[in-house]
């Protein structure tokens, strides 16, 4: 309902802007006119150039063979040697697995949840309640990842950490929780929970708030109970949104969060915890290999610009909203 | 439009009710936990396996990591660092929204376009790595605040919300003789307060919590920021035989990490309420309008 009284401000805001006096005299005289502008758009665009695109033009040195000494541009080219060294390598399916894994444990687990808690707290009438839980529910997000495996380290530290009991308890064992590799996964979930559902529901319950309550009313005419109207009226209402941000989890998918996983890894549980973001610190920066730990990132980047494509595409043949 | 809620209706609401409070109580206990356990003594600790309340209270934890030079170096460090981190990432996004924010400005558009493919692709950990170390930034704080300086969706709302601000106050005071520099001082500035507070809010966050930047730049012990140093306290041990763990390190008692686990959260357990105030409206701009 406001975007367009929005729009609308902004572009008479553009109109009432003292246009350029010589637009066909060109570029100069419009330089001349806005120089404080561009003066001030300069560190920016300084900052883009060196530190965003900077980069990307270093991405090439995937298919060189990086000698510090003879800089990224000196280095001689190699082609895809360092992408088939890779594919041809033992750890190549062990790190896909690995990924995918716990993108999928998150994708099934942790995105699920998040619409089901913003379920819940939709139907809460009590603003009250809503507003602490929602309250107390953010503030994981804001804490970091260190933070949060600081807490993990001491809530299931070996024999008195207070959730190392629990959990052998309520299983009769006596594992070492962070390092047995059985217990990586439902850790990292856990952790990925703990932190990130409640920031996640902020998007959903904005969706929400836009279904049409209207149909609220005729449903509840038409004899419709509590859990009918949230799965006839509720969750349509909110698909195209359901499906944006799976489109954008699944881009995500194999960025595993370099952080979460580097601080859970330990000697112990390497088979498990390895995956595509910490092995291009392990075999890059602690081992030196720049060119291969490139060619492994660019990989991972390319997969998920073709994910996050293929998912687009999936979604708009089926007949439902797309990203783009 | 009055809900006429059915017996089940009042269970279903009920057991929510519960349900959800209970969520929230689960999410803070390891807060509750680890703020009673850092003033308990190792004896408590050991022997209580979950608590919120120490028997026998002590601020022995504190007086230690405070006593260690390592701990109140990195504290201090970062503190610093977060300071002069947030001044330099909100000038450099505020110069650049500005400028951008003007819809006759040739090569906005193609700039923006940039910006925009910057948040879908990004060089990676090596190369940024790689430019960090030619620029000779390695074992230097700027290596903490630079890479990340401009966040291209900070950009994008603050450049919209410079958009929404009324024309008219911009001509009166060209109308007297500013500049443009003049009026995003004197004019947009104060009347961007609030936002800019958010968004400096969000950078400190940022600064603060960042772990990955510090790991990878700096290797000097004596640089390390608190998240790192909160690292070496809180895992068991070099497990990683990664180097980044100092060979001389003996793991300390466990009262001196929840000590230090409750120093690194603090700071954004106090601001998380003005946090709070308008992270929801900033999140939903941004993904509103792009």
């Amino acid at each position: 309902m406001t975007a367009p009284v929005v729009e609308a401000k902004a572009s008479e805001r553009a109109a009432t802007l003292p246009p350029a006096p010589a637009r066909r005299r060109g570029f100069a005289v419009h330089f001349a006119h806005y120089k404080w502008l561009y003066l001030l758009l300069l560190p920016g665009v300084l900052y883009f150039a060196v530190f965003r695109y900077g980069p990307m033009y270093g991405v090439s040195i995937a298919f060189k063979d990086y000698v510090p000494f003879l800089g990224v541009n000196g280095s001689p080219w190699v082609g895809v040697t360092n992408f088939t060294d890779f594919f041809a390598n033992p750890d190549f399916p062990r790190l896909l697995g690995n990924t995918l894994i716990l993108a999928f444990l998150n994708l099934g687990i942790a995105f699920p949840l998040t619409i089901i808690l913003a379920l819940l707290l939709n139907e809460v009438r009590l603003s009250v309640l809503k507003r602490t839980v929602q309250t107390l529910v953010y503030i994981p997000h804001f804490l970091s990842w260190t933070i949060v495996a600081s807490l993990s380290f001491l809530l299931f530290a070996l024999d008195i950490g207070p959730l190392f009991q629990f959990v052998n308890g309520l299983f009769g064992t006596n594992v070492d929780i962070l390092s047995d590799p059985n217990w990586f996964r439902p850790l990292i979930v856990l952790q990925e929970i703990w932190k990130n559902t409640g920031w996640g529901t902020i998007i959903f319950l904005a969706a929400l708030a836009t279904v049409d309550q209207d149909q609220y009313e005729a449903a509840i005419i038409d004899g419709a109970g509590r859990f009918r109207r949230v799965w006839h009226i509720t969750l349509p209402g909110i698909r195209s949104t359901i499906i944006v941000m799976l489109i954008l989890a699944i881009g995500q998918m194999l960025n595993t969060g370099f952080e979460q996983i580097y601080l859970m890894t330990n000697a112990l549980n390497r088979s498990v915890a390895d995956v595509f973001d910490t092995y291009v610190y392990f075999v890059g920066i602690t081992q030196g290999a720049y060119s291969y730990s490139t060619a492994v990132g660019l990989f991972k980047s390319l997969v998920g610009i073709v994910l996050i494509f293929g998912t687009n595409w999936l979604s708009k043949r089926f007949n439902q909203s797309g990203l783009f | 439009m009055k809900i006429h809620n059915t017996r089940g209706g009042r269970i279903f609401d009920a057991a929510n009710y519960v349900f959800l409070s209970l969520i929230g109580i689960i999410t803070l206990l390891p807060f509750i936990y680890v703020i009673a356990g850092s003033f308990a003594n190792e004896a408590e600790i050991t022997r209580r396996a979950f608590f919120v309340w120490p028997e026998q209270f002590t601020l022995g934890a504190y007086e230690y990591i405070f006593s260690t030079p390592a701990f109140t170096r990195a504290l201090i460090t970062t503190v610093l660092v977060t300071l002069v981190g947030t001044l330099v990432q909100l000038i450099l996004t505020v110069t650049m929204a500005y400028p951008l924010a003007k819809k006759n400005l040739r090569g906005r558009k193609l700039i923006m376009s940039l910006v925009v493919f910057a948040m879908v692709f990004s060089g990676g950990m090596i190369p940024t790595f790689l430019l960090v170390k030619d620029l000779g930034l390695l074992n230097s704080y700027w290596a903490l605040i630079l890479p990340a300086a401009i966040n291209p969706f900070s950009l994008i709302i603050i450049k919209n919300f410079f958009q929404e601000l009324p024309a008219e106050l911009e001509e009166s005071a060209k109308m007297d003789g500013a500049t443009e520099i003049g009026i995003l001082w004197r004019i947009l500035l104060p009347l961007s307060k609030p936002v800019l507070a958010t968004f400096a809010l969000f950078y400190a966050v940022g600064i603060w919590n960042d772990f990955m930047s510090p790991l990878l730049y700096l290797s000097d012990n004596n640089m390390w920021t608190l998240q790192m140093y909160l690292r070496q306290v809180t895992a068991a041990s070099d497990l990683l035989g990664t180097g980044n763990v100092d060979p001389t390190y003996i793991p300390p008692e466990q009262g001196i990490k929840f000590a230090v686990i409750v120093v690194a959260t603090l700071p954004i357990l106090i601001f998380y309420p003005f946090l709070q105030k308008h992270f929801a409206k900033g999140m939903l701009i941004g993904s509103v309008k792009g």
